[in-house]
């Protein structure tokens, strides 16, 4: 969360309230509105083109994908929603927050439902996060577990998480939204925001060189680009050239969400250079999970498309000392 | 017939066209009447340029993909998944998938841990991962 947006949430004392909901029921015996049959199988198998055997014939069992299904409200809505839940979204609705999609669903199945099963529920409010913004628009993630029984035993878990949001002021338009998928153009990375503080940095870039901020006055090392010095406050400072060595200092993978112009799974590291300062930047030249703390990296310069190139950092092999070497050790 | 999972083994992928019938025919087969998976200026109104898939459809697509590779006899233990970019009527989402693990499952089963994702037009629809029970 954004530094704005958890002012803002001190200020309304919104997520304070809708912590609060955290631990209580959000259905609280539930009941199927059918037992577990055969026609909403098959209906299901069709809509899927699902043709697995065993959710055809006589011992038919249903998709265990179907498990939420059977605990849905239908046209006729929801008799099970337990009041806390209620209020629960009420708040959310009445702080403008109206809209709401799912966005995980986490299912563990424990035993097949058969036809003629009787299907219970019972589900609890697990968490609210704080205020999110989301590129559908500003809301908070409410995640619930339930417990999915047939005739009376556990059958399976299913946790699900919505977000609840005020949608964001200008949606995509559907023309560019239905775009088949070869008709998009690969979206572009982000550019850098380029200022008359950092713009020696990126002039350093282009010509292929490293550049670290030195402090005129005391000489201390400074990246990324600053104004002034965090040492001794000096606003004089030249640069020197990085050597172009370093470690990854720490690294995470990026997985979800994906955004565009970025291909996930990918490493981000944490890169302290041989000169001292760290600074962050893909690690390349080796599989995501196979960067770790520590390893020997060194720069490299990057195109990414016409008119950006970037520092990023190549795994090396054994360390400069060991000489040229292919493939895994 | 049944394919054994091996770790590192890609499924081959599969493409579902997203059409408004499949929209549709999922959001009912799971009994969810959102308007916004049937009702395409109910979903504008909401800020969403046409009608989208529901969760639900998305997670039985993913466990048909994973059971359609192992086989009739693969049984379906869990499946996780999170939503990225919707699925709006005229894409096609293109399912991949990859054994990320094995081990041994309950009466001389193999478990499988399957990466699965779900790439549309727009970026990634859905990412997850399935355990599947597969006879040995």
């Amino acid at each position: 969360m954004s530094g704005e947006e958890r002012a803002h949430d001190a200020r309304d004392g919104l997520y304070d309230r809708l912590r609060a909901y955290e631990g209580k029921p959000a259905a609280i015996a539930g009941r199927g509105k059918d037992p577990v049959n055969l026609p909403m199988i098959r209906h299901w198998c069709e809509a899927m083109g699902d043709a697995h055997p065993a959710y055809r014939g006589p011992d038919a069992v249903a998709p265990p994908t179907m498990l939420q299904a059977w605990t849905m409200g239908g046209l006729s809505g929801h008799q099970d929603r337990s009041e806390a839940y209620g209020e629960l979204l009420g708040l959310l609705d009445g702080a403008g927050y109206t809209s709401v999609v799912a966005t995980d669903c986490e299912q563990e199945y424990l035993r097949p439902l058969r036809p003629g099963d009787e299907i219970t529920f019972d589900a609890v409010v697990e968490s609210v996060s704080p205020r999110k913004t989301t590129k559908l628009g500003t809301g908070h993630f409410v995640t619930t577990r339930m417990d999915v029984r047939a005739g009376g035993e556990l059958a399976g878990t299913h946790r699900f998480r919505i977000l609840k949001y005020a949608p964001a002021a200008r949606p995509a338009k559907p023309a560019e939204a239905a775009k088949p998928a070869e008709a998009v153009e690969r979206p572009r990375r982000p550019r850098p925001v380029v200022n008359r503080d950092n713009a020696g940095f990126w002039e350093g870039v282009a010509a292929h060189r490293l550049l670290i901020q030195r402090c005129a006055a005391c000489g201390t090392l400074r990246f990324p680009w600053l104004p002034g010095c965090n040492d001794c406050g000096a606003g004089e400072w030249d640069t020197v050239e990085a050597g172009g060595e370093g470690t990854v200092h720490s690294y995470v993978v990026m997985h979800h969400p994906p955004f565009p112009a970025f291909d996930p799974p990918y490493a981000v590291g944490l890169i302290e250079l041989a000169e001292g300062v760290r600074m962050i930047s893909n690690v390349v030249g080796v599989p995501y999970d196979k960067v770790r703390i520590g390893m020997p990296v060194r720069l490299e310069f990057q195109r990414v498309d016409e008119e950006l190139e970037l520092p990023v950092f190549r795994a090396v092999e054994d360390g400069p000392a060991a000489g040229p070497g292919e493939g895994e050790r | 017939m049944t394919t054994v999972p091996r770790t590192g083994d890609a499924l081959p992928p599969l493409e579902i066209p997203v059409t408004r019938t499949l929209i549709v025919a999922g959001a009912v087969a799971s009994r969810d009447y959102q308007d916004v998976h049937h009702d395409a200026e109910a979903a504008r109104e909401k800020g969403s340029p046409d009608v989208f898939m529901n969760i639900l459809t998305t997670n039985g697509l993913v466990g048909r993909y994973v059971t359609d590779h192992f086989g009739p006899r693969a049984v379906l233990r869990k499946v996780a998944i999170r939503l990225g970019a919707p699925n709006y009527p005229g894409d096609t989402m293109t399912l991949t998938g990859t054994v990320t693990g094995v081990t041994d499952g309950p009466d001389g089963t193999t478990l499988a841990l399957v990466r699965v994702a779900g790439a549309n037009g727009l970026g990634h629809h859905v990412t997850g991962t399935v355990t599947v029970e597969v006879p040995r």
